[in-house]
């Protein structure tokens, strides 16, 4: 019986998050806190500012130890494992900040995330074979970046680095993407672009996205979590979200 | 190793061990307090430490020699006047190498860390080449010499007491600087948030200058203090350097009682250690010991969890 | 993009093989036995600085303490020599003879268990390399894996270098003390102290720096070198692209050790001593400056700026000895503040552009042309930058 319900959850949830605690010196940034995100589902969590969205996606990417709870990612606890153990589970991480290599050019960049060669001994002998270029072709042109393989990260706009960094992750291929403020600091056409992007790549997998931006939100969202004080206040569409009076008195009662 | 010894010869070894661990706990909290001020406060790595410390030693060598000199009706005071000139002068001289290199290098911890070394070569070869290679030492005032002799087999030097009661008030004094004072509570606004402290209108550049002038100041009064048990060569600096980093960091950096506590846990370990093994075993036991121990806990013994 | 990125692999080629020639040609011909063998002692430590280019200048990993290694190399090949020394003819006269005698001098009676394999050159051989490896991969393993970086892994290896240091010193019997091992004579009975045999050692050596220098070369163009440039700037990332961060960070550090170590041993055969002075705080960071000098990015400016540096000591300490420690402190303090890429920056930003606009000029299918012409004199000062700068221009070129 514990067993076939089980499998339902691991059948109907690609991750599945259940009484997560973290605790800095005693300050609880996520308190007890469950959160089940569907497959091909795009899950936005909004919250205002120390509401423990960033320290959720750390949580589920290995950066910081839980101090209870779970994280099951199609069946695998990912608690017990390390960063690159979790991104081999098939989840990828964007940070804040675009966080790429900026000695390095956009192609470099891009072969770097290539999901081959990954130990020691696989990096000395990788080779940039057909098979990488395609792969970084297909990847570059789909983040907009396609005629500037050649150019150093360092000289990419701020939105164009966001997009490289989101390019990372999807030569990775992940099952899981996690993007933390996407369209910060972007443009409003690279916001539009960002968005059609965001719809493109989410066909066959599944993306859990911090913003704030609630055009951007109520564009890409299928369902919203709103966070407060490390805790899920309310859940559900944008609609329904933005009329709970929960949500209002927090983000408009004070 | 014990059974050779009666209880009460043990007790008064261990007794005795204790105190001279005491001594060399003073010197290690002496030093490291600059240093847990620099490198803690600041993040800088700052190798030339050692070399403060012993320009300090030699200005109270100067002072003494002048008093002796000029002034001998009151040479039994000359100590106190030689802390001062010593803070002085190692707090100027800190003040010009800040200005001088350790400002261009603030974003390059371990370029820090060479070019210290650096100042600190070119440091020794000049109190070579003005005090000569041999080492010197102060006459102590007679208040300070001779020792109590608490039983027949414990003696404890006077110089020695004195010292420590020096470092106490030292200590307590930074503490309280650190704490209560104007340029205490700008450091640690500075290091907690750098962009915040120049927007309050601290004047972050003269905070982190002043920061490591007192740092250096510091060591310069350790180096008085340690005239006072010791002799001064050129490169008697570079002996304790490397420990005093190893009881900096093994206390945990941010944190004064840590630092406190690991000198006094490293030098009783080493001292007692001492006695019953060869020196240079101890030593070895010692640092072991603690490059194990912050293996196992990088961040130190005393330093909190923080979200990165 | 391919082509692009073998002219910079030929150009990076010919700097490797002038400085080949360097070595192996122009110094045997242009020098003294004495002169050269000093060069080949300089090699050795060139060994050292060119593992930190690996791991200081790529992985941005600042170890103070790899005199450690070059001491562990340098005490095994030592330790093999001493025994051989120590045959009980030659020992005699002391009161427990076929033991080194130092040994007999501080009342052992018996050779250590621990020196006893080192009877055999093939376990010298291997243990020069294996047991600084395994020494550095215990070190990383509890460094790295517990994310011990920047300075505190400079504070934890310089006092293991003064643990290493303490211990050598302190255990007299076991190690020869503070003198070191000296007196060394033969291997397999070939006098290793001859002119001749001096001028062997220098080309072997002269040969493994070569080859360190190539599997160095080799680890930087792979995708591992690109990955410890993206380490520096991006750690989390590269951890969030899938990778173990502390495996490379353990690999690189080991591979340094061992380049280390070679040198050491190579030290022990040219100079015929080894002693704790080249194990501990000081020399290690005089071997980080050496580095710094040369480029620490660059693997060639390792080793020209490795020559340059003992150069100057030693032709200072020969008029000037007070005046070295000075020189040497404005060094650190010059290199650090205004040339933190040493002469390969130097090289990059002043002699390349000109050379650039020569080529121009030049035929275009013979762009290594233009150096070849200048003496070796010339080039020494000039030359040993082109291969950092191709190295931090690899990158940038690569793509595509």
């Amino acid at each position: 019986m514990l067993e076939t319900n089980k499998s339902i959850a691991q059948k109907d949830f690609v991750l599945s998050i259940e009484g997560l605690t973290v605790s800095f010196d005693g300050f609880k940034a996520v308190n007890n806190l469950s959160l089940y995100v569907e497959e091909q589902e795009i899950r936005v969590i909004i919250g205002p500012n120390g509401a423990g969205k960033t320290t959720v996606l750390d949580l589920i990417c290995g950066r910081t130890k839980a101090t209870e709870g779970s994280i099951k990612f199609k069946g695998t606890e990912l608690t017990r494992l390390n960063e690159h153990q979790i991104v081999h589970a098939g989840v990828g991480r964007k940070f804040q900040n675009p966080s790429i290599y900026e000695d390095l050019s956009v192609f470099e960049n891009l072969e770097l995330s290539f999901p081959r060669g990954r130990n020691v001994w696989g990096a000395l002998t990788f080779r940039r074979d057909a098979k990488v270029v395609a792969k970084v072709k297909e990847i570059a042109d789909m983040i907009f970046l396609g005629d500037k393989l050649d150019m150093n990260a360092d000289l990419l706009s701020h939105g164009q680095k966001q997009w490289l960094e989101i390019g990372m992750l999807l030569i990775q291929d992940p099952e899981l993407l996690m993007l933390d403020e996407p369209v910060a600091g972007m443009s409003v056409s690279e916001r539009k672009q960002t968005a059609e992007l965001l719809q493109r790549i989410t066909k066959d997998r599944s993306v859990l996205v911090i913003e704030h931006d609630m055009q951007f939100v109520a564009d890409i969202a299928d369902r919203v979590t709103v966070l407060h004080q490390g805790q899920v206040l309310s859940e559900g569409s944008m609609e329904r979200v933005q009329s709970d009076p929960k949500v209002i008195e927090v983000y408009l009662g004070h | 190793m014990f059974a050779d010894y009666t209880m009460t010869e043990l007790t008064s070894i261990f007794a005795m061990q204790g105190f001279a661990g005491l001594i060399l706990f003073s010197v290690f909290v002496l030093m490291a307090l600059g240093l847990a001020i620099i490198f803690g406060q600041m993040g800088v790595i700052n190798m030339a430490h050692g070399e403060f410390m012993i320009l300090g030693a030699y200005v109270t060598y100067l002072t003494s020699t002048l008093f002796a000199e000029y002034l001998p009706s009151i040479y039994d005071s000359y100590f106190f006047i030689a802390m001062i000139f010593a803070f002085i002068v190692t707090a100027a001289l800190g003040a010009l190498v800040e200005w001088a290199i350790i400002r261009h290098l603030y974003k390059r911890p371990l370029d820090t860390l060479l070019a210290t070394w650096g100042l600190s070569l070119i440091l020794q070869q000049l109190y070579r080449t003005v005090f000569g290679a041999r080492e010197v030492g102060v006459t102590l005032p007679d208040w300070l010499m001779g020792s109590y002799a608490l039983n027949e087999n414990i003696e404890i030097p006077i110089n020695g007491l004195f010292v420590m009661g020096l470092t106490i008030v030292i200590t307590v004094g930074v503490a309280l600087m650190m704490q209560k004072s104007r340029l205490g509570k700008q450091t640690r606004a500075v290091v907690q948030n750098r962009p915040m402290a120049a927007a309050v209108g601290i004047n972050t550049e003269k905070v982190d200058r002043m920061t490591f002038a007192l740092g250096c100041g510091i060591a310069g009064i350790a180096g008085s203090a340690f005239t006072m048990i010791g002799s001064t060569g050129p490169t008697s600096g570079q002996l304790y350097i490397v420990d005093t980093f190893l009881v900096v960091v093994f206390g945990g950096a941010s944190s004064l009682i840590g630092t406190v506590a690991s000198a006094f846990t490293i030098s009783q370990a080493q001292s007692t250690m001492e006695f019953f093994l060869s020196g240079s075993t101890a030593k070895v036991l010692t640092l072991l010991t603690v490059v194990g121990i912050l293996m196992l806990r990088p961040q130190g013994l005393f330093s909190l969890k923080i979200r990165r | 993009m391919t082509k692009i990125k073998d002219f910079i692999g030929r150009y990076q080629l010919s700097h490797l093989l002038i400085l080949a020639a360097l070595l192996l040609v122009v110094m045997p011909l242009a020098m003294d036995i004495f002169r050269l063998n000093l060069v080949g002692k300089y090699l050795t430590y060139a060994f050292v600085a060119l593992g930190l280019v690996l791991c200081w200048g790529y992985g941005g990993i600042l170890s103070l303490g790899q005199g450690v290694f070059f001491g562990l190399g340098g005490y095994c090949m030592a330790m093999f020599l001493k025994l051989e020394a120590s045959s009980p003819e030659h020992t005699a006269i002391q009161s427990t003879p076929g033991i080194p005698d130092f040994m007999d001098w501080n009342q052992l009676t018996a050779l250590p268990w621990f020196w006893e394999p080192f009877h055999s050159f093939g376990f010298t051989l291997l243990a020069v390399v294996i047991v600084p490896a395994l020494f550095a991969f215990i070190i990383g393993v509890a460094m790295f894996k517990r994310r011990v970086s920047g300075v505190y892994f400079a504070i934890i290896t310089q006092a293991i270098a003064a643990i290493l240091t303490i211990l050598i010193i302190g255990q007299q019997g076991y190690t020869g003390g503070v003198n070191g091992i000296t007196d060394l004579r033969t291997l397999h009975g070939w006098d290793i102290r001859t002119d001749s045999a001096k001028y062997i050692l220098y080309f072997i050596n002269a040969f493994l720096l070569i080859g360190c220098l190539f599997a160095a070369r080799y680890i930087i163009k792979s995708k591992l070198g690109r990955l410890l440039v993206a380490m520096r700037e991006r750690e989390d990332r590269v951890r969030f692209s899938g990778y173990d961060v502390s495996s490379f960070k353990i690999f690189i550090y080991c591979i340094a050790a061992v380049f280390s170590a070679i040198g050491g041993a190579m030290f022990t055969l040219q100079v015929g001593f080894m002693s704790p002075s080249f194990v501990g705080i000081v020399p290690s960071i005089e071997m980080v400056i050496f580095c710094a000098v040369g480029g620490r990015l660059s693997i060639l400016g390792a080793v020209y700026g490795t020559l340059l540096v003992n150069w100057a000591k030693t032709s200072f300490s020969e008029s000037f000895p007070e005046l070295w420690l000075f020189a040497m402190g404005a060094l650190f303090i010059g290199v650090v503040m205004a040339f933190p890429n040493g002469l390969a920056g130097l090289y990059q930003s002043y002699v390349e552009p000109r050379l650039q606009r020569f080529k121009k000029t030049a035929e275009p299918l013979a762009p290594e042309s233009e150096t070849e012409v200048l003496t070796p004199e010339e080039i020494k000062p000039k030359q040993h930058a082109k291969d950092t700068e191709s190295a931090a221009g690899e990158y940038s070129h690569a793509g595509n």
